[in-house]
């Protein structure tokens, strides 16, 4: 599969992650590799299969409805790299 | 409806629900409204690696009884999807939410216009995910501060098919799904804290044209606001295509203040979700017995309520409408009426005295202090006549507010408001009052019939409203026709 420039500042972009332009051709190559080596898989046929959708086989692992707070405040902010008072700080976010 | 120009209205809506449930939905953090910033967090919430969700139970089963309210097909087999985005009020950086298999499909409501014109909304579908946390843009800084109480309380996404057509139908429609959430006891149902939110998508086209450019409004934070929000779009896309211009399909935002709606700004120039199944919550099989066990909990819907109460107790629809606004007081009506099988009186009592009682109080009915059953006790005390209407709503109800404990019938006597029905005694006093008045006596016998009214104010006066008004007309009539 080819992969163009779009396609890799899309992903990019999805990521979240800048990608200095001297890095594309390289990128590229790599994206293409691994996705030409994963669609090896392509030549089986799985029409008639159904889905995975969670490695376990278990079905209706549920919890009832027991409220706990497990963490303090203290404990959850501790390790969040910005914080202002109570809250976690992040770096200003519009949407 | 059609907008200015001939256009039609195309109104779907997505009602989003906070689930009342202890817990949220897949960790056992507090799910409340308020309380300080990152107060209900565990490692689940903020996304610490190696955590994993397990799903509450009782969000599925609220999920199911809205679904069968809503005479939704529930869908047996149930996986989990990730929705992906990169926003800090959900650190995981996806919702888990529910793509390809919705708990509910299909299903809608049917909602009476203003114009008695009925019209079923149809539903698209019902699915269960979790709420984001909050954040709060501080104006001027170039940081954002993140409280994650709200990340991962239970939600449910109520989506109806593009079928409504005036934000009248829109705001009906809200309010028969909030009353509908409130009798499930499934969330109280409050816009303003955001426990049920709405968005609406509106566009517009010509009849018999394709759908045009979808606006998506959001922030309405309530059912009113709801139906500005839709007006105001309906007039803005109208003006659009008057000039020949493009509608866009975009997020736009309601501002409650100046009753407009203003393009949010995006980074994202494609929203690209990657939706795929969430591979840490095992599947969910909903069984026969799962579906009936919910059947058995569920309480008599409003609509059937209301409909059982103009079919069975013969109650005016306006009448069924109010006493099933809310479930407790219809609960409070079924409750007096098996003391007493006056329907209507009964009725009469809770939409006048009690309610305006209860919105003088600023309470609910919860908090009303009279038993149904000394209600029923009250108005059997006027339906036999022992103590007159106004009496018993003017000085008796109030009485009885006040010393709920004490009987009906013995306040009224302490009161002195037990009217006496004996004739005799009411005869005496119609004896004296005419007696002080022969001039008004001879001059009802020449024809000024009207005068019973003087006459039966003096007899009243005399009584201290303790007699039977009816009685008392009958028997000042009488006596006035002997003395031709």
């Amino acid at each position: 599969m080819k992969i163009n420039r779009e396609t890799l500042q899309k992903l990019a972009h999805l990521a979240r992650i800048e990608i200095d332009p001297s890095e594309e051709k390289g990128l590229i190559k790599d994206m293409e590799q691994i996705i030409s080596w994963v669609e090896k898989l392509d030549e089986l046929d799985t029409g008639q299969v159904k889905p995975i959708t969670n490695m376990s086989f278990e079905v209706n692992a549920m919890r009832e409805d027991t409220a706990q707070n497990t963490l303090t405040r203290t404990e959850a902010l501790k390790n969040a790299p910005d914080r202002s008072g109570d809250f976690f700080k992040v770096p200003k976010v519009l949407d | 409806m059609m907008s200015r120009d001939g256009y039609e209205v195309v109104i779907g809506l997505e009602v989003h629900v906070q689930l009342a449930t202890e817990s949220k939905i897949f960790s056992s953090d507090v799910n409340s409204f308020g309380g300080n910033p990152n107060e209900n967090i565990s490692a689940v919430t903020i996304a610490h690696p190696g955590t994993l969700p397990l799903i509450n139970k009782k969000a599925v089963d609220y999920a199911i009884k809205m679904g069968l309210a809503l005479g939704c097909t529930i869908n047996r087999e149930l996986i989990f999807d990730r929705k992906n985005y990169f926003y800090p009020d959900l650190p995981k950086g996806y919702q888990i939410t529910q793509d390809t298999t919705p708990i509910c499909v299909g299903g809608g409501l049917e909602v009476v216009r203003e114009d008695g014109q009925k019209k079923f909304i149809e539903l698209t579908k019902i699915h269960l995910e979790e709420d984001a946390g909050k954040s709060m843009h501080v104006e001027g800084e170039d940081y954002t501060l993140v409280d994650l109480n709200r990340a991962g309380v239970p939600l449910i996404e109520i989506v109806t098919e593009p079928v409504l057509r005036t934000p009248e139908e829109a705001a009906l429609f809200l309010a028969e799904i909030r009353k509908i959430i409130r009798y499930l006891g499934i969330s109280d149902g409050n816009m303003e804290e955001g426990s049920m939110r709405c968005d609406a998508n509106v566009s517009i086209r010509k009849a018999g044209e394709p759908l045009g450019s979808k606006v998506e409004v959001k922030n309405m934070n309530s059912i009113r606001n709801v139906t500005r929000a839709i007006l105001f779009e309906i007039e803005r896309q109208t003006d659009l295509k008057q000039c020949g211009k493009t509608i866009f399909s975009e997020t736009r935002t309601f501002n409650p203040t100046r009753g407009d709606t203003t393009g949010m700004r995006t980074k994202e120039e494609l929203n690209d979700y990657r939706y795929f199944p969430e591979p840490d919550i095992s599947p969910l099989s909903i069984d026969e017995e799962w579906i009936r066990r919910l059947q058995a909990e569920m309480p008599e819907l409003p609509q059937q309520l209301k409909a059982r109460f103009e079919n069975e107790y013969g109650l005016p629809a306006y009448d069924a409408g109010v006493l099933t606004e809310e479930k407790e007081i219809a609960d409070y009506f079924l409750d007096t009426i098996g003391h007493t099988t006056s329907y209507k009186a009964v009725s009469n009592w809770l939409m006048g005295p009690v309610k305006s009682y209860l919105n003088e109080k600023g309470i609910s009915i919860q908090a009303f202090p009279l038993a149904p059953a000394r209600l029923a006790d009250l108005l059997a005390l006027v339906q036999s006549g022992t103590v007159s209407h106004t009496a018993a709503s003017q000085q008796l109800f109030g009485y009885l507010l006040e010393h709920p404990d004490e009987s009906a019938e013995e306040s009224a006597r302490k009161l002195n408001l037990v009217q006496e029905g004996n004739p005799d005694r009411i005869l005496a006093l119609v004896e004296e009052v005419l007696g002080q008045h022969p001039d008004k006596v001879k001059a009802y016998l020449n024809g000024k019939k009207a005068l019973t009214g003087m006459f039966m104010g003096e007899v009243m006066k005399k009584a201290g409203g303790t007699i039977d008004p009816k009685e008392t007309s009958r028997l000042i009539i009488e006596t006035l026709e002997s003395k031709r």
